[in-house]
């Protein structure tokens, strides 16, 4: 029972790592654009989320004062935000107004966000003293502070028990909840999320009927892009505890969120659950108690049922659970 | 204010390049009438009411709406104006319902309501006699039902004007009179409505007054009591024009091509060819009339294979003795037996050509079965491509320029030139002289004698009547998919195959 509570504790954190970035990609999805740059903005949100109150909390230890927790969460938060937008923002810049391939553009946005996250990754280790000497303790202390003092509710002889399965998480474990019900709200309740959608369907039709498809291209992209960072975010400071590791889990989280965009059938609800399926399946190996290479083989288990799923849909032909018609492709206002 | 007029154009004129579209026309529509615009292909028609919709602008003129001058230079200005157009093709998005088409990019008040919209919808289709059920998906809509909602959009967002492109191009004649029913209604309501149509019963039984265009020019008007079909067509044909093409007479003309009954059905449900029965000669060239969209792609696609027939029979005798059924026989099946098939598309390289590829690679692309296993065959296509290059005199630095950087009168060259390499027996060609200019033309026309002297049976889909009349023997005019005749083009008039190409099949004409 224990062991089956930790699997499931441990699916809850890394589906939220995922489940933000997915978040981000579906709006960027709706509105037509295919970014592929999800891991690479997850680990600038990652690295600036870091850096960030990192250097806040030096800056107080040098004054000789204590970093208030709010403080850090806000200097983080804006931080990682601000830099994945700034990720989308070029991936808009490059994809909307000079028209490049959207695949391309995304995967070489996935290798930058890498190569400059671990580069001042790099640096910061080197600046704190060595791998695994980063500390932003304040900060780390503040997001994993658990939001509920339910956690010792039917506790069992370890110590563990649905309290501990619901309630020991950070508060961005919940935030992230939240988010998957108002973006669900916003895409399918609000007339932006109307417009929104009919960008990503049909940006002729859209374009004719007076929407600003530019605009709504970059917007979706740069919010979407900040949201989808907040999975970084949430990585190093709920899982490593506001450290450094260049170890290439983010990015592979990264791309699991592309894939759940896909088994989520670009619904955000499905992305919410689809995340903690996600997050069991990359967990299962400790659970069946597998070790070595085999580990890697069971990784690869969320692929697969995302593949089983996109061959379910493609049987099933529902128009509803097909990609936005016009995803990955630019937009040019046709001549007549 | 009822004595103003609804929209009055004065002295609009449009360019493209050096091609004027519209010149100096003055066009007036009345409020509460239904004016409709009629004109050949390429008349202008449709430039003139893109500039009432905010496509285009124009280069010189002033539109006045309900007498004031207006500037309209995006739709949500013909929008503002109360000018709502429902265009050929529809601007709809497939997953959403009725109703989101309906307010999509609108700025209103308060929340999506999806329940207050559908309520406002049905207002709306009860007042003019919609059929429209507002939380149907467009994607499972026939296309009457889409046109519906493009309607009720325009009149949702409050337009008094309306301008309808070719509303019954996808119509059955049933839907249709759904239409014209709607129409008279908004008619009532004090709506101004514009139809754009090639047929002349529909023009005489809905509207009220008829404007003609020619060539860009501003024909006149008459009040459709006043009109008949015969003096309609005249003032939309026009005088003839002579051309002076060489038309030698057919020497030995034998069947090569016999069409029975042939029928096809679009996706949609909609019949492209309507029992289409008609032969093509070899050693003649047979000409193929018809307002664009009348089935003439389809012909020519059933025949090389690649568009599903429903019912008929597409014989081909290749010589006196042999008869081959083409219908169910793969495209290369029938390339092989001598059909040969250059169809020049609104954007010229979209079909048959590769843009990209040099003259000698767009030779290879009907011979790379050819050469030996893996390993392309170059030599023959290059020696092609140089024939081609030097007897049809085109253009180009070298035979591996890209076509797409090409004048279109020598990307035409290249894509005629080498469907006759092939030494087809039947040889079908659709707007070989689009966009090309006179010389250019003839060139094209004597390529296609040359072949019919050689009894090659040369089928000839063309715009232009007066060609028609002067290049091709006989002329089948193709109508809504039917035929509506078959004429001698030496003895027939210009007026003859208008009127044919404008009139439906009586008991069609009759529902």
């Amino acid at each position: 029972m224990t062991q089956l509570l930790t699997l499931l504790h441990s699916s809850i954190v890394f589906g939220t790592v995922i489940m933000f970035g997915a978040l981000g990609e579906i709006i960027s999805e709706k509105a037509g654009n295919l970014n592929l740059g999800v891991p690479g903005i997850m680990y600038l949100g990652a690295i600036a989320g870091l850096c960030g109150p990192y250097f806040y909390e030096l800056s107080c230890a040098e004054a000789g004062t204590t970093p208030s927790g709010a403080v850090c969460i806000l200097i983080s938060i804006v931080c990682a935000f601000a830099a994945s937008a700034l990720g989308g923002l070029i991936y808009s810049f490059l994809t909307i107004t000079l028209r490049t391939n959207q695949n391309v553009t995304g995967l070489t946005l996935t290798i930058f966000g890498g190569g400059v996250a671990n580069f001042f990754g790099g640096s910061l280790n080197v600046f704190a003293g060595g791998v695994g000497q980063v500390k932003a303790t304040a900060t780390t202390a503040a997001f994993t502070k658990y939001s509920f003092t339910l956690s010792a509710l039917g506790a069992n002889a370890d110590g563990k028990g649905i309290g501990y399965l619901l309630f020991q998480h950070g508060f961005l474990t919940y935030v992230a909840v939240i988010f998957a019900v108002l973006i669900h709200l916003f895409l399918m309740k609000t007339r932006t999320g109307l417009n929104l959608r009919a960008v990503g369907e049909n940006p002729g039709t859209a374009d004719a009927a007076g929407i600003n498809v530019a605009r709504y291209k970059y917007l979706a992209t740069c919010i979407g892009a900040g949201i989808s960072g907040l999975g970084g975010l949430y990585y190093t400071m709920n899982y490593i505890g506001g450290t450094w590791a260049n170890d290439g889990t983010i990015e592979a989280l990264g791309w699991l969120a592309v894939a759940l965009v896909i088994f989520a059938t670009w619904r955000s609800l499905n992305a919410l659950w689809g995340a903690y399926v996600f997050g069991i399946f990359y967990w299962m190996y400790q659970y069946i108690g597998v070790s070595g290479r085999a580990i890697e083989l069971f990784k690869m288990l969320p692929y697969l049922v995302t593949l089983a799923l996109l061959i379910t849909v493609s049987m099933r032909r529902r128009k509803e659970d097909q990609p936005p018609a016009h995803l990955g492709l630019p937009y040019f206002r046709e001549e007549r | 204010m009822d004595n103003v007029n609804a929209i009055e154009m004065r002295n609009i004129t449009k360019r493209f390049g050096n091609v004027v579209a519209n010149n100096g026309i003055n066009m007036v529509l009345r409020k509460g009438e239904i004016l409709s615009l009629l004109g050949e292909n390429g008349s202008g028609k449709t430039t003139l009411m893109n500039m009432l919709a905010g496509i285009y602008y124009p280069d010189d003129g002033q539109i006045y709406v309900d007498g004031n001058p207006v500037s309209i230079r995006s739709p949500k200005d013909s929008f503002l104006n109360g000018i709502g157009m429902i265009h050929q093709h529809y601007k709809l998005v497939d997953v959403f319902t009725a109703a989101e088409n309906i307010v999509l990019g609108l700025e209103e008040e308060g929340k999506l309501d999806r329940k207050v919209i559908a309520e406002k919808v049905r207002e709306i289709a009860e007042r003019y006699g919609f059929d429209i059920d507002p939380n149907q998906k467009v994607y499972d809509m026939s296309v009457s039902q889409k046109q519906t909602v493009e309607i009720v959009k325009v009149l949702y967002r409050g337009a008094n004007i309306l301008i309808l492109d070719e509303p019954t191009a996808v119509l059955t004649p049933q839907e249709t009179d759904k239409l014209f029913a709607v129409m008279r209604n908004m008619r009532a309501d004090g709506k101004a409505l514009i139809i754009i149509t090639h047929k002349l019963h529909e023009v005489l039984s809905v509207s009220d007054r008829v404007a003609v265009l020619r060539k860009g020019e501003y024909i006149g008007d008459v009040p459709t009591a006043e009109a008949t079909q015969q003096s309609l067509t005249d003032m939309m044909v026009g005088r003839a024009t002579t051309l002076n093409i060489n038309r030698p007479d057919p020497v030995n003309p034998h069947p090569v091509l016999e069409i029975k009954n042939l029928t096809c059905v679009d996706k949609d449900g909609v019949k492209r060819l309507d029992d289409v029965t008609f032969t093509a000669m070899g050693g003649e060239v047979l000409g193929i009339a018809g307002v664009a969209g009348s089935g003439q792609r389809e012909l020519l696609e059933t025949i090389a294979g690649l568009y599903p027939a429903v019912s008929g029979e597409v014989l081909y005798r290749p010589d006196e003795s042999t008869s081959i059924s083409l219908l169910g026989m793969d495209p290369l099946e029938i390339r092989k037996n001598g059909v040969a098939m250059s169809f020049v598309p609104e954007d010229r390289l979209g079909m048959g050509l590769v843009g990209s590829f040099g003259m000698s690679a767009n030779m290879m692309l009907r011979s790379w079965r050819k050469g030996f296993g893996p390993f392309l065959n170059h030599k023959d296509p290059n020696e092609l491509a140089k024939s081609i290059w030097e007897n049809l005199e085109v253009v180009t630095p070298s035979i591996n320029y890209p076509v797409r950087r090409l004048s279109g009168g020598n990307v035409q060259k290249v894509l005629v030139g080498r469907e006759i390499a092939a030494k087809p027996k039947l040889l079908m060609t659709a707007y070989a002289v689009r966009g090309l200019d006179i010389n250019t033309s003839y060139t094209i026309y004597n390529l296609l004698t040359d072949q019919k002297l050689k009894g090659v049976a040369v089928v000839y889909v063309g715009e232009d009547l007066d060609v028609l009349l002067e290049l091709c023997d006989r002329i089948v005019v193709l109508c809504g998919g039917q035929v509506s005749g078959v004429v001698d083009a030496r003895t027939t008039t210009r007026e003859e195959v208008g009127l044919l190409m404008t009139q439906f099949r009586k008991e069609e004409a009759a529902v």
